[in-house]
């Protein structure tokens, strides 16, 4: 930690205006999702929590409203912050992971590909390739309705379409990497090629990772609250933001705009703070920028 | 016949290695590279053998046959590498990985890319004491403070916790021979090892290498483009002219009377310290396309003692004095 706080890339954080502030949202959203349910008035998930009698609340500050609910309430009297933080909580949590789950398959795939090449690589990039021709949404979309809706699908649906973007720059990585003398004189040091790839070869690609990875958890909440309003993603028992506002979207016309807008305000607030965080790192750790 | 065998005709001392014939091809889509075309030579043990020729001319390609490392669409496709007794090409890739490292040590060009950046250089050191020895964790330490010593890193105890990067182009050079002579191989290749350092290490660095190899009672194969460093360093030096030996022969008769034309050509080559400003010698021309090798002898289009019987008939090795052989029609020793 004392390494971190003395390193290059902290003390460019502490002159970044921009890095501080996306730093402060996605802190914000963690503080959320993490304590948020603890705070909030009534569990939105609970139907014996709410009360038809509170529906379509305005936010406090309009005629009408009542502090109890501060962003007002939806059409079955649920709390709408108390939705947006269960939501984001969900949000988050589908963002991570596919991430995580598509880095990994990806590094992997990458990593097998630039190593090895001849057909092996042909057929993942080609494989790769294939995937990147269509639009991730749609190809989402498709697997959505192929397999039907919930959370772990919508997880399959967004790790299937995210791999590839890591297996494309890994493979480049460690084409690259691999030309270079220290990984054939881990070869003639009679290093089996399970060792080389991870302990030299993986810890030389990670970098660019990094920052596809910071981007991608923003691009993945955006893809999965599309989904859940194309009615393909989350169910509505358990709504994420996207959900959030489908639900609030059939109102929407009737003046009814805090069901909607609040929970759009979230995503757009919490990607905005990803990209700024993300932006800052590939200006940071790109070699070629510096 | 008679079906006694025959008593073993073989000298009691038998070559560390000896390599018979080794043929290496790549087959691009453009043709068939020979990049080894039929190379033999054998290495005694505590011997040094320079490998020269210049770029392209199969030197490195030598040393990763050797270490059974030749990546497709390059193949190895006919020879013998004996070392030890055994036939390297023969072994499977687990034996062989007990071979890499551990018997035959190899170390390269660019100490600039030669360590991995992440990792202590005392981590890349106890790397190749955990894979090749059984040497207990709290021993190895040491040893790897005593071999920073013994290749003349100042404060070794210290320097093990530093990473590549502190260290300049030498001092790194110095710890990858370290890294490659700590598992104590009976064999270190060495590919083109000072090309990229700075003149002045440049010596520093080759008496070094001797003195570990000599220390430890290995032998030798220096790969390089510069005979000035060889005539130095080896007992032997084997010429290579588009995958090819053209000559061979123990270097002090070799540099003093070369038989081949092109070995004059690069002896020629060589700055002299005498200060009468003559332009440096030059061999015209360059390396053939080795996938369209003319007829003949490689070297005829550049020779300047060509005959219309170089550019028909490709010459063989022939020895004229003992370990002196050299593959071409008019050699210049016929002459003295």
């Amino acid at each position: 930690m004392k390494r971190f706080a003395a390193s290059e890339l902290f003390h460019s954080f502490r002159h970044n205006r921009s890095a501080m502030i996306g730093a402060a949202i996605v802190a914000m959203f963690v503080v959320m999702v993490s304590i948020g349910p603890w705070l909030v008035a009534q569990d939105p998930y609970d139907v014996a929590q709410l009360e038809l009698m509170d529906s379509f609340k305005p936010p406090v500050w309009l005629e009408g409203g009542v502090p109890q609910y501060l962003l007002g309430t939806d059409g079955q009297g649920r709390d709408v912050l108390a939705s947006i933080v269960y939501g984001s909580r969900i949000s988050l949590f589908i963002g991570f992971t596919a991430m995580l789950g598509s880095c990994v398959l990806g590094a992997a795939l990458g990593l097998l590909a630039g190593f090895y090449g001849g057909k092996l690589d042909s057929v993942i990039m080609r494989i790769a390739d294939i995937q990147l021709s269509f639009p991730s949404v749609l190809t989402a979309l498709f697997l959505m309705s192929a397999f039907g809706t919930g959370a772990d699908k919508v997880l399959i649906a967004l790790i299937s379409v995210g791999w590839v973007v890591y297996a494309r720059i890994v493979r480049g990585s460690t084409l690259r990497e691999s030309q270079k003398e220290y990984v054939q004189a881990a070869r003639v040091s009679g290093l089996p090629n399970r060792k080389i790839i991870l302990r030299h070869v993986l810890p030389n690609v990670l970098t660019p990772l990094i920052v596809v990875a910071t981007i991608q958890v923003g691009t993945f909440i955006l893809i999965e609250a599309s989904l859940s309003f194309l009615g393909v993603g989350v169910p509505i028992t358990e709504p994420s933001l996207g959900l959030l506002i489908k639900n609030g979207f059939d109102v929407l016309f009737s003046g009814l705009w805090w069901i909607s807008v609040f929970p759009g305000l979230f995503i757009m607030l919490i990607v905005f703070g990803i990209n700024l965080l993300g932006d800052f790192l590939r200006d940071e750790l790109n070699p070629r920028l510096k | 016949m008679t079906m006694t065998p025959l008593p073993s005709a073989e000298p009691t001392a038998t070559p560390l290695l000896s390599v018979t014939g080794l043929k290496t091809y790549f087959h691009t889509f453009a043709g068939v590279v020979k990049a080894v075309d039929g190379v033999s030579f054998d290495l005694a043990l505590g011997e040094i053998l320079g490998l020269v020729g210049e770029s392209g001319g199969g030197k490195s390609m030598i040393g990763f046959s050797i270490m059974g490392l030749i990546d497709p669409p390059g193949r190895i496709e006919a020879g013998e590498i004996r070392f030890e007794g055994q036939d390297l090409l023969r072994l499977d890739e687990a034996r062989m990985r007990g071979v890499r490292g551990k018997r035959i040590a190899m170390i390269f060009q660019d100490p600039m890319t030669a360590l991995n950046p992440l990792y202590t250089v005392g981590n890349q050191l106890e790397e190749m004491l955990r894979l090749h020895t059984d040497m207990p964790a709290g021993q190895r330490r040491a040893r790897c403070v005593e071999m920073l010593r013994d290749v003349g890193i100042p404060q070794p105890e210290e320097r093990l916790d530093s990473y590549p990067h502190q260290f300049s182009g030498g001092m790194r050079q110095r710890v990858v021979i370290a890294i490659a002579m700590i598992a104590g191989p009976r064999l270190l290749i060495a590919d083109e090892p000072t090309t990229a350092l700075d003149v002045t290490i440049q010596a520093q660095l080759l008496r070094l290498m001797k003195r570990q190899v000599e220390q430890t009672r290995a032998s030798l194969i220096l790969i390089t483009h510069d005979l000035a460093a060889v005539s130095q360093m080896a007992d032997k030096v084997v010429v290579l002219y588009c995958g090819r030996i053209v000559e061979r022969g123990p270097t002090a008769r070799l540099i003093r009377r070369p038989a081949h034309h092109y070995t004059r050509g690069l002896l020629d080559s060589i700055p002299h310290d005498d200060r009468s400003r003559r332009r440096l010698h030059q061999i015209p021309g360059s390396v053939p396309n080795i996938r369209a090798l003319p007829p003949g002898c490689a070297f005829a289009p550049r020779c300047s003692a060509a005959q219309p019987l170089c550019r028909e008939v490709e010459p063989v090795l022939a020895e004229f004095a003992p370990g002196h052989a050299a593959a071409c029609h008019f050699p210049l020793e016929a002459k003295l």
